[in-house]
């Protein structure tokens, strides 16, 4: 079978609990190569959790999780490592790699080229989601799962780094999983979208189509959507 | 003064052996986050191995190398039982980690019997700036200083070392990265065995040991390893160097047997100073 024929990532019926509490609850979810796709929905909804169990660190209680190729993850709050340099910690971004040579991320960020001898704790919280990314394009990824790009970052900040996440996309062919609570940044950069609510999938769609659904509109867009 | 300047060398020396404990307790703390009770177990059959070794006629040196590189490995072994199934919480492996410095008493026993044991270190004096002090001191002080400089280098320079620093900075972050936190886990008791084993047959000149010296070194290194948090490496260093040098003066001038009960005094008086300057936790 030709690769790209099949999705990179298929979930399928998935079932997360933590105790008594169900935190997914028979989720279906697909990306393909070369995918930009956004999950979006409320806090507590489930997402990190998703990406948690597709990372590993969260076992299943049921349902099937394939993955076909190599995944890393931009945390939650960017969870860097902050008594590191910069550099030593997107080098750490390549442990299952062999190659740990940090130029490629540095020509995707120059500043951080600038910033390389720097402890990441210092780092004002753009640079430190700049460092985020880079450590997570160490692992050399085939899906790229960014958690809250936009967390705590302002707008012009976000803009870039969305605008950079497109650029590698478009270039390398990476799949991307952003996974948002702000809509309106995930329905503008990705093709497809799911909504997750109490862990369950309510929507999903083309973002064109979701963008002009009145649930959408009401829920996470504060009202009507303007081009 | 010269006899001042004797005992603090004699602190200083003693002192380096419980900033090596103390070290120990530390790097294992971080990357598990156990509070290892079995810590002077390794210091006790360091300096048991050592002493068997040289009476089968292995030459010094090579003897206590070899003694290190076994509690180091039995560092590993004790991690592998008391992390036990990956997800067991830090708090039941403190229990297991105390059960297994009670086996080792049995097992110590058995072996070597209830008699202290010594053997002969560096011999001879070495005169410094019209201060005689014991060469067995001047070594202990330059092996902990040197391996204190070798743990900075690797857990701040090699990949290895960042990743086991990378799992006590944040054990979710790393395992996101692909590094398995549990066998960091056990690496981090074998270093933790090395850092005993070295400290034990360094010691055991100086000091006897037996089959229950562990709790007297124990205590010393884990008081040493609070002054730093737990967490601080150079602090603890420095807290076994003032820990030592404080039960040395007590031993000197007052009573030797007084000397634990004062220096941990002393300990708890620095810490209560170290916390109304940081002031109030947020928590």
């Amino acid at each position: 079978m030709r690769e790209g024929s099949e999705p990179l990532l298929e979930i399928h019926d998935l079932v997360v609990r933590y105790g008594v509490a169900t935190a997914l609850d028979g989720v279906d979810i697909s990306v393909r190569r070369a995918e930009m796709v956004a999950l979006v929905g409320p806090n507590g909804a489930g997402k990190t959790t998703l990406l948690d169990t597709v990372s590993g660190l969260v076992a299943a209680a049921a349902g099937r999780i394939q993955l076909r190729g190599r995944l890393a993850q931009v945390p939650e709050g960017r969870r860097l490592f902050p008594e590191m340099t910069v550099e030593d910690n997107l080098r750490l971004g390549a442990w299952r790699v062999r190659d740990r040579r940090v130029d490629p991320v540095y020509e995707l960020f120059p500043h951080l080229a600038e910033l390389r001898r720097r402890k990441a704790g210092s780092l004002s919280c753009g640079e430190q989601q700049m460092v985020a990314v880079g450590r997570a394009l160490m692992g050399q990824p085939d899906l790229l799962a960014v958690d809250e790009l936009s967390l705590g970052l302002a707008p012009q900040v976000v803009d870039m780094l969305a605008a950079h996440l497109q650029d590698l996309n478009r270039r390398s062919g990476m799949a991307i999983l952003l996974v948002e609570q702000n809509a309106r940044l995930a329905l503008d950069i990705c093709s497809r979208a799911y909504v997750i609510e109490a862990g369950r999938i309510a929507l999903t769609g083309p973002s064109e189509q979701l963008r002009r659904s009145p649930e959408v509109q009401a829920a996470y867009l504060g009202g009507a959507y303007e081009e | 003064m010269s006899l001042f300047l004797q005992y603090l060398a004699a602190g200083i020396a003693t002192g380096s052996t419980f900033a090596l404990v103390a070290t120990g307790f530390v790097v294992i703390y971080r990357v598990t986050g156990v509070i290892n009770f079995a810590q002077g177990v390794f210091a006790v059959l360091g300096g048991f191995l050592a002493y068997s070794l040289l009476h089968a006629g292995v030459a010094h040196g090579l003897a206590e190398g070899l003694a290190v590189a076994v509690t180091a490995a039995i560092g590993l072994a004790f991690g592998l039982v008391a992390l036990g199934r990956r997800g067991t919480p830090p708090l039941a492996s403190l229990i297991v980690t105390l059960g297994l410095a009670i086996f080792s008493y049995a097992v110590v026993i058995t072996i070597w019997g209830d008699n202290p044991i010594s053997y002969e270190g560096l011999s001879g004096l070495l005169a410094v700036g019209g201060v005689s002090m014991q060469r067995q001191y001047v070594l202990i002080v330059a092996a902990a200083v040197a391996t204190f400089l070798a743990l900075a280098l690797f857990f701040g320079r090699t990949y290895l070392g960042m990743a086991l620093t990378a799992c006590s900075s944040d054990q979710r972050a790393a395992r996101l990265m692909g590094i398995d936190v549990w066998r960091m886990g056990l690496l981090a008791f074998a270093v933790g065995g090395a850092l005993g084993g070295l400290a034990g047959v360094l010691l055991t000149p100086l000091q006897p040991v037996e089959f229950d010296s562990d709790v007297g070194i124990a205590v010393n290194g884990f008081a040493a390893a609070i002054f730093g948090g737990l967490v601080r490496p150079a602090t603890a260093f420095a807290g076994g160097l003032v820990l030592g040098v404080a039960e040395a003066m007590v031993a000197g001038y007052f009573r030797s047997s007084y000397e634990t009960a004062i220096a941990l005094a002393v300990m708890l008086g620095l810490m209560l100073w170290q916390a109304s300057r940081r002031g109030p936790t947020e928590e």
